[in-house]
């Protein structure tokens, strides 16, 4: 009960959040603003699943924002410059994600380094690499793009379930099994609780340090390739400062910064959380958008010293029962 | 009082004729890129006016930059189901879904300030944006029509190499006075849009034209460049405004205040009203299924010392300028 609770409070903070922006505005039960929950934070949602196993291994990743960005401007160029067919292109990317990734974990592992300087270190390159490619916004116009983002299930009440909607639905359960019912994922949640001790057990820390690493930057590609569905565009200033909000949106849905603890239900409820004070803002229309990161902000704070509390709470010693003398 | 000065701000009085109480009762979302630049603050607050005057209810969500924040806020507009949308796009791409999604739920599109990809021509309703070449050509008009038939050599402060604004400044001035053989452009290079820049430029200009006896007039391609010259001029000795004559673009607050002064001659204004014209243009819309012309051009309006600048200074200070 008590390893879930932070996940059912951040569970019941965005019901009781819904139900106030329901009775507020009467359009906002609706499949329309549900089904663009889920499609504007698809990018987000993707990325957010890779940070919770790097979060939860007692990592960061602060790349993965730049990745998207090169992303995008990679697939534009090569599918628009080069004549590459959309789903070449695709692989080619997250191939190369792949080995950022890999290279990332390997340098953290075998150097030593902490997580956060070391991606640091790949914010700027990716970042620079996608500048160095092209600053303007160029625009993708291959049929498979106005396909993709013009199919949608259509729900009763004029929702549109997109593609982008469903993948980032398919990314969610399919981390859930890997962290939850695999090996690996119980490598992850072992590394977040001490590197030391797992090494003692006979896991291989090297492997999966990079695996890890390598899973968050290839769903950052992921993110990307959603990212240019999402616009039809690859621009070199996408999605920046995106690593911030994906942190956020891991911690708020309950994981813990300091690893060992997290689910990735959660984190669907942090993306889920961060649009909806979004829409709410867009809604009013008549508050500043800062107001976004203000309550992110104050949600993150509150979270994070919830976890705290718990976690001084479970070190409690039991308290002796009257009467009884300790042995 | 602030609203008094805002109205007294909305400068394209010509189109204030056509407002009516029938405009109640409408619903329009916004779009802004956010407040990057002073002209861009006072758009949002000049809109907000405009929109109050009207009675329509204006709602604003400022994209921080980011296109996928004005996809979203586009999305959460279509959802709330407004009666109109208007937006001021961030890049030209990358829009066809999000206006194909309004176009399904017949929520008509405004384009404000900046136009979009050929792709989108048929997803919006109109576009309301100043025609810069246009610019160029009133500040090239006024000059000649102020000189006359007397020799004049000109200096020309261009706004930053490239860009789209700054090529059709110079064209339009280039143009107007291409048929006044006696008006010669004589130097002409970048002050990047800025005031220090438009500073350093001056004074070398002032060197190489011998202290600047002989430059009869200076033309920058906005304000902030013509505030920073008009520095450079003072520090040379040069009594600009009389000695030289100055015409700038944008119309920014501290012009008004050098021509108040008697330092500058004339500025034509890009106004900060492109949501008045749209406003107007979706009321006709609803009310009478009127389809407005794809491209509403807005005014570009000349002011001199004639226009009681001190006054101007004062109605536009507040804007966020």
């Amino acid at each position: 009960m008590n390893r879930l609770l932070p996940v059912l409070v951040t569970t019941a903070v965005f019901l009781v959040g819904f139900i106030i922006c329901s009775l507020q505005y009467p359009n906002f039960a609706s499949t329309r603003v549900v089904a663009n929950l889920l499609t504007d934070n698809a990018f987000l949602g993707i990325v957010a699943v890779g940070m919770t196993f790097v979060i939860i291994s007692g990592g960061i990743d602060l790349s993965v924002g730049s990745v998207i960005g090169f992303t995008t401007v990679f697939l534009a160029l090569a599918i628009e410059r080069h004549d590459v067919p959309p789903l070449v292109a695709f692989a080619l990317v997250l191939v190369i994600c792949a080995a950022f990734g890999a290279a990332m974990g390997a340098a953290i592992q075998y150097f030593d380094l902490p997580p956060f300087i070391v991606t640091l270190a790949g914010l700027f390159l990716a970042r620079g690499a996608s500048f160095l490619m092209s600053t303007e916004s160029i625009a993708i116009n291959a049929p498979l793009y106005s396909d993709i983002a013009g199919y949608a299930i259509r729900l009763p009440g004029g929702g549109r379930l997109t593609i982008i909607a469903l993948m980032m639905l398919a990314v969610f359960v399919a981390g859930g099994v890997l962290l939850h019912f695999t090996r690996f994922g119980t490598n992850v949640y072992a590394l977040g609780g001490s590197r030391a001790s797992t090494a003692l057990m006979g896991v291989r820390v090297g492997a999966t340090t990079i695996r890890i690493y390598m899973l968050s930057s290839v769903l950052a590609g992921l993110s990307g390739i959603v990212f240019t569905f999402y616009t039809s565009a690859g621009y070199s200033l996408s999605a920046v400062g995106v690593e911030l909000d994906t942190i956020a949106a891991v911690v708020i849905g309950g994981t813990m910064l300091t690893g060992g603890y997290g689910f990735v239900f959660g984190t669907f409820v942090g993306v889920l959380i961060q649009g909806l004070i979004q829409t709410y803002i867009t809604f009013d229309g008549s508050l500043s958008s800062w107001w976004t990161k203000i309550a992110t902000g104050v949600l993150l704070f509150a979270f994070i010293a919830f976890q705290q509390l718990l976690v001084v709470l479970a070190r409690r010693p039991p308290r002796r029962v009257a009467g009884v003398v300790p042995s | 009082m602030k609203f008094k000065a805002l109205l007294a701000a909305t400068v394209v009085s010509t189109l204030a004729s056509t407002l009516g109480a029938q405009a109640a009762d409408l619903t329009i979302g916004f779009s802004q890129i956010g407040s990057e630049s002073g002209w861009r603050a006072a758009e949002t607050s000049v809109s907000k006016a405009e929109a109050k005057k009207r009675d329509i209810t204006f709602k604003i969500a400022d994209a921080q930059q980011k296109q996928e924040n004005q996809i979203k806020a586009i999305r959460s507009f279509i959802a709330q189901g407004v009666d109109a949308i208007f937006l001021a796009p961030v890049v030209a791409t990358g829009w066809d879904q999000v206006l194909k999604e309004a176009k399904e739920s017949k929520i008509p599109v405004v384009l404000l300030d900046r136009d979009i990809d050929a792709s989108g021509k048929d997803l919006y309703l109109t576009a309301v944006t100043s025609d810069s070449v246009h610019e160029g050509a009133v500040a090239g008009e006024w000059l000649a029509k102020t000189v006359g038939d007397k020799p004049c050599a000109v200096v020309e402060l261009q706004g930053t190499v490239g860009a789209s604004v700054a090529t059709n400044r110079k064209k339009g001035f280039d143009t107007a006075i291409a048929s006044h053989s006696n008006i010669k452009l004589v130097r002409s290079q970048t002050g990047d849009f800025t005031r220090a820049k438009g500073k350093e430029v001056m004074e070398s200009f002032i060197k190489a034209e011998g202290g600047g006896k002989n430059i009869c007039a200076v033309y920058a391609h906005n304000d902030d460049m013509m505030v920073g010259a008009i520095q450079a001029m003072k520090e040379a000795g040069l009594k600009p405004g009389t000695d030289v004559l100055t015409v700038s673009i944008d119309a920014v607050p501290d012009i008004f205040k050098a021509i108040a002064a008697g330092e500058a001659n004339a500025t034509v204004e890009l106004t900060p009203n492109m949501a008045g014209p749209a406003f107007d243009a979706v009321v006709a819309y609803k009310d009478k299924g009127t389809v407005p012309p794809k491209w509403i051009q807005t005014e570009s309006k000349l002011y001199t010392s004639a226009d009681d600048p001190q006054k101007i200074y004062e109605s536009k200070k507040g804007l966020g300028y």
